[in-house]
């Protein structure tokens, strides 16, 4: 019983730690597909110098730690006098995150369409533009949807790095009301509670999707 | 090259977290992936309760859990303790998922033969299942843990002083264009690490695929 009031006290303080998070993760998720995509794009491009950009691109935002690239954008950077308020370097450092992940999904998903699909519209006589954005893309995407919304639980859950670099997320207000009162256990319990009622819900909703493109191929 | 030395010395941390959660992660998967798949209703839905549940929390949430919630008598973890039980968890978690998918991949001709062939149980378990779910998830297991080396740079925020902390600490005490460099090496060395493991499994891989078209 004291827990669920001490959880009631601490909860409306925590709320506005969770907007924050979830405007995060909707920022990175917002930027970070589009950008995805044209990284996609670029490693599977002819061009020698935009293939190298690309990969460079995807594979340091998906080989160095989340909590590196902030810190890189929060701390590196100024150094060089480019400054982001902790808020924004959260943002562009998980932008880079999930749009390197989304595009390795992207690009299987996209690699999975049949090539007699290309055949076709070739047959057909369609541009290269009506063949990619009418043919390949619509069918590439649909395969994608469950690992992009795979990224998007992961970029929720990756805004508690943020932590790191002081911005008043989830983590960061837990912590804060935790160092007031010392009673960690349960705020900490709260707010692992907090990230578990979003993700785990997102999660068996992405397993469903998984299972139901499964029936369909 | 004052930085890469600085990040360095947080190495020895890095795998020594990593092989130590990965350790624990890879045995205690076993019991949970067999509960993930049993028969009994209320076991799989523990089980699966359990995983989702430990994957559905952020691993900064775990280890902050540990190091400041847990206290047993004159028991607190301590830094390192912290971030090797939590790592570990949340691997058993993954790997768990991973091992399950595994299983469950295996034809059910296999189990059925095994059991005309008049196996017990634990045979048909150990002899027939679980190597053939071996060989399917083995890259999966090798990108988790290229994914738990990554995780463990987490551990810094608990002052566990592995690399990015190490990083954190040269970039503080050189204000200048020069603290950005433990970033970027710290950056490059976590691809450096995972390239390795990459190589090992897609060894291992090609040499399991070869003894099974025999």
């Amino acid at each position: 019983m004291t827990w669920l009031t001490e959880w009631a006290g601490y909860l409306p303080q925590l709320m506005s730690g969770l907007a924050v998070s979830l405007l995060i993760a909707g920022i990175s998720i917002f930027f970070g597909y589009p950008l995805g995509l044209v990284l996609s794009l670029m490693v599977t491009a002819k061009n020698l110098a935009v293939r190298t950009l690309g990969l460079a691109v995807v594979e340091i935002g998906r080989g160095a730690p989340a909590l590196v690239i902030l810190y890189l954008f929060y701390y590196g950077l100024p150094k060089f006098g480019i400054a982001f308020e902790s808020i924004t370097a959260a943002c562009l450092a998980l932008t880079w995150n999930s749009a390197a992940y989304s595009s390795e999904i992207m690009r299987a998903g996209l690699q999975s369409v049949a090539r007699g699909q290309l055949e076709a519209s070739n047959a057909l006589g369609l541009s290269q533009r009506d063949t990619f954005f009418r043919v390949v893309m619509p069918q590439g995407m649909r395969s994608a949807i469950p690992g992009l919304m795979g990224v998007a639980i992961q970029m929720f859950q990756g805004t508690s790095l943020a932590y790191g670099i002081a911005v008043p997320e989830l983590m960061k207000t837990a912590y804060n009301i935790g160092s007031q009162d010392f009673n960690y256990l349960q705020i900490f319990t709260l707010a692992g509670l907090c990230y578990a009622v979003i993700s785990m819900p997102a999660t068996w909703i992405t397993v469903f999707f998984e299972k139901r493109m499964a029936r369909h191929t | 090259m004052d930085a890469l030395s600085a990040v360095l010395q947080g190495l020895p941390m890095t795998i020594m977290l990593t092989l130590s959660a990965f350790s624990i992660g890879i045995v205690g998967a076993v019991p949970l992936a067999v509960g993930l798949s049993s028969s009994n209703i209320l076991v799989r839905l523990a089980s699966r309760l359990f995983v989702d549940l430990v994957r559905g929390v952020p691993i900064i949430v775990w280890l902050f859990l540990l190091k400041f919630g847990i206290q047993i008598g004159t028991f607190k973890f301590n830094p390192v303790g912290a971030a090797i039980v939590g790592l570990g968890v949340v691997s058993i978690a993954y790997l768990a998922e991973i091992y399950r998918g595994g299983l469950q991949s295996v034809p059910r001709g296999q189990g059925e033969a095994a059991h005309a062939l008049g196996l017990t149980g634990g045979t048909t378990f150990y002899g027939v299942m679980v190597p053939q779910a071996f060989r399917i998830v083995s890259p999966s297991i090798a990108t988790y843990l290229t994914g738990l080396l990554k995780d463990s740079s987490i551990a810094s925020t608990i002052i566990v002083t592995e690399m990015v902390f190490q990083s954190q600490a040269f970039a503080r005490q050189h204000p200048t264009v020069e603290g950005i460099l433990p970033y970027i090496m710290v950056g490059i060395l976590y691809i450096a690490l995972s390239l390795p493991v990459a190589y090992l499994s897609r060894r291992l891989d090609s040499r399991m695929r070869k003894a099974v078209s025999v």
